[in-house]
């Protein structure tokens, strides 16, 4: 097992190193330097230019360049933002526990309802519910995530007014709110766009677990548990549902980059205080570091999930433990 | 094959699906006809703001007083090209490198995959966002290539993954026995006995690619108004939610319909060639 998770903790980090070169590519082939601007302009002499690209370092080699890129992003110096005038590390840093949060209640919404879906589906495969709840789950995933936000937001917000449509807390009372009445505030602001998030998420997950659940409810060892007479309950829960959950969890692993491109449109939608709405925000002003550091650290985030899917399969299916 | 398009043509989601798909092809292609308005034409800046559906506008009209019916066929037409051309770029790319890694092998096939690894690593929609900030104005085609190649890294993975269990074969083996050149084999037997999952990948990816498309737009760095694209009417209709939810509402549901066409399809074809998934 240790040896399994430093193998996979490697690899990991080889990919991380990847996406580095990637985004450092990617910056080399964009048109211009982070200091075209100052050096396009009529009001700065060419020698402050020349050694403004002798400070930041423009005018080394490429592969110079590029070894202290990666040593930069490797110790969390992502470059400067220029529109927060601080590192881009911590105008990240800032937003990144909103985006996690919302992340997270949409992770527990996309496999709380996936998999119950699913499994109730996969029990009743072929009935008419099923077909009705097929048919809904696929159009959900057919949504613009965006969308279903703005929709859930005209209903429950606008309309109904039952839950508040922007912000991660009440922008005017929440500082003077008793620590119970902060949560519950922030559980109100959490809800829409958790909800948005999770349901794409969810929609995903059911027919992924129906599948599951229907492979595994053939199999001879359920018939057996029936021929013995256990409880049906007993049969899909024990029997059925443990081993219908395995291929699931693969799916965890895939959730991720979903989730995180989904936080950038959610977070935009409700305007939600996270990191992809301030990366939008970053296009918008042209601070590219922000926009490549958030970039990095979603990548990082994904790598991250998959080990963490890797490890959990590992644990729960002890097939797998002798194998690989 | 002609054994899959009928299957294809019995299962009755999978007819929705093509019967839709068929017709907001034709709707787009043929938006200048169908539509009533010029999608760009200010009919009556002071009169006709903000019209709620009626007989003449039935989707209603938006600011600048344009029919919003006409906006969204003319969207439909720079979505769904948009989208069927940037998943072309993609699906030519991945069965390229796909086909190249497979049949190499050893260290190409290492290179290739690791490289694909750490491109999947990244959220699409970040990668897709790093570029677009980078290259500031990159207009229709740009995005299409920008779209294309960013999107073929999974393609390449299943079709390296099918050219690794067909290649092994018997018919495989005949062939090269025959005398046939990498190309005959690859042309002739090949790509016809992978191209099954290559069109189902194509197809559901068409959906996907309409729902990234959107979604870049709705963040104003896709298509570039005045251009009317699906996503950016959304967010141009977010504004004035309250008093004219119809501006966002309908180009929503034209994008839920159009992908939930493409999926039904692809889910279509996909039971034809597997007759065992369900």
């Amino acid at each position: 097992m240790h040896r399994f998770v430093a193998a996979r903790l490697l690899q990991a980090v080889a990919i991380v190193f990847l996406v580095g070169t990637l985004t450092f590519l990617l910056l080399q082939l964009a048109p211009g330097d982070p200091l075209s601007s100052t050096s396009s302009s009529l009001l700065v002499p060419r020698t402050v230019v020349e050694q403004q690209r002798r400070a930041f370092g423009l005018d080394r080699p490429i592969l110079e360049q590029y070894v202290r890129y990666l040593g930069n992003l490797a110790r969390g110096d992502f470059g400067y933002s220029y529109r927060e005038h601080r590192p881009a590390w911590h105008a990240i840093r800032d937003r990144l526990p909103n985006t996690l949060l919302l992340a997270a209640a949409a992770l527990v919404v996309t496999f709380g309802l996936g998999i119950g879906l699913g499994v109730a589906q996969g029990l009743r495969a072929g009935s008419r519910v099923d077909d009705v709840l097929s048919l809904v789950s696929l159009t959900v995933y057919s949504t613009p995530v965006f969308w279903l936000g703005i929709v859930l937001l005209l209903l429950f917000g606008e309309t109904l007014r039952w839950l508040p449509v922007s912000g991660a807390t009440d922008p005017v009372v929440y500082d003077q709110l008793s620590l119970l009445a902060q949560a519950w505030d922030r559980i109100r602001h959490l809800t829409l766009p958790a909800v948005t998030l999770g349901a794409i998420g969810a929609a995903a997950t059911a027919r992924f677990q129906r599948a599951a659940m229907l492979d595994v409810i053939r199999q001879d060892f359920i018939r057996t548990a029936r021929a013995k007479g256990l409880a049906e309950r007993t049969v899909v829960l024990r029997h059925a549902l443990r081993n219908a959950l395995l291929p699931v969890i693969t799916l965890f692993g895939l959730a991720f980059p979903l989730l995180l491109g989904g936080t950038v449109l959610v977070e935009t939608v409700f305007a939600w205080p996270g990191m992809g709405k301030l990366t939008v925000d970053a296009i918008h002003g042209r601070d590219y570091f922000v926009v490549t550091g958030a970039a990095v650290l979603a990548a990082v985030m994904v790598v991250l999930g998959n080990l963490l899917a890797d490890i959990l399969y590992r644990v729960l299916d002890p097939r797998t433990r002798e194998a690989a | 094959m002609s054994r899959t398009l009928r299957l294809v043509w019995q299962d009755r989601r999978a007819r929705v699906g093509l019967a839709l798909v068929v017709l907001f092809a034709l709707l787009a292609a043929f938006a200048s006809v169908v539509a009533s308005h010029d999608p760009t034409a200010q009919l009556d800046l002071v009169g006709k703001q903000y019209q709620p559906p009626s007989l003449a506008h039935p989707f209603g009209t938006d600011f600048y007083s344009r029919d919003l019916l006409s906006r969204v066929l003319h969207g439909a037409r720079i979505s769904l090209s948009i989208a069927v051309l940037s998943v072309a770029v993609s699906i030519v790319l991945g069965t390229a490198v796909g086909l190249a890694a497979g049949l190499a092998g050893g260290l190409v096939d290492q290179v290739l995959m690791r490289g694909v690894d750490g491109a999947l690593a990244m959220p699409r929609l970040f990668l897709v966002l790093v570029v677009v900030a980078l290259w500031e104005d990159i207009g229709v085609v740009g995005l299409v290539l920008i779209l294309g190649l960013t999107s073929w890294f999974d393609t390449s993975r299943i079709v390296r993954a099918e050219v690794l269990s067909v290649k092994s074969r018997q018919f495989i083996a005949a062939a090269r026995a025959v005398g046939l050149g990498l190309r005959g084999i690859v042309g002739r037997h090949l790509l016809p006995n992978i191209a099954g999952p290559i069109i189902v990948m194509a197809t559901l990816g068409i959906g996907q690619m309409i729902l990234l498309e959107a979604g870049l737009s709705y963040l104003g760095v896709g298509v570039r108004p005045p251009t009317p694209s699906w996503g950016q009417i959304i967010a141009d209709g977010q504004q004035v939610l309250r008093t004219a939810p119809w501006v966002a509402l309908f180009p929503g549901l034209a994008i839920v319909v159009t992908v939930l066409a493409f999926s039904l399809l692809g889910d279509g074809v996909r039971r034809a060639l597997d007759p065992r998934s369900q």
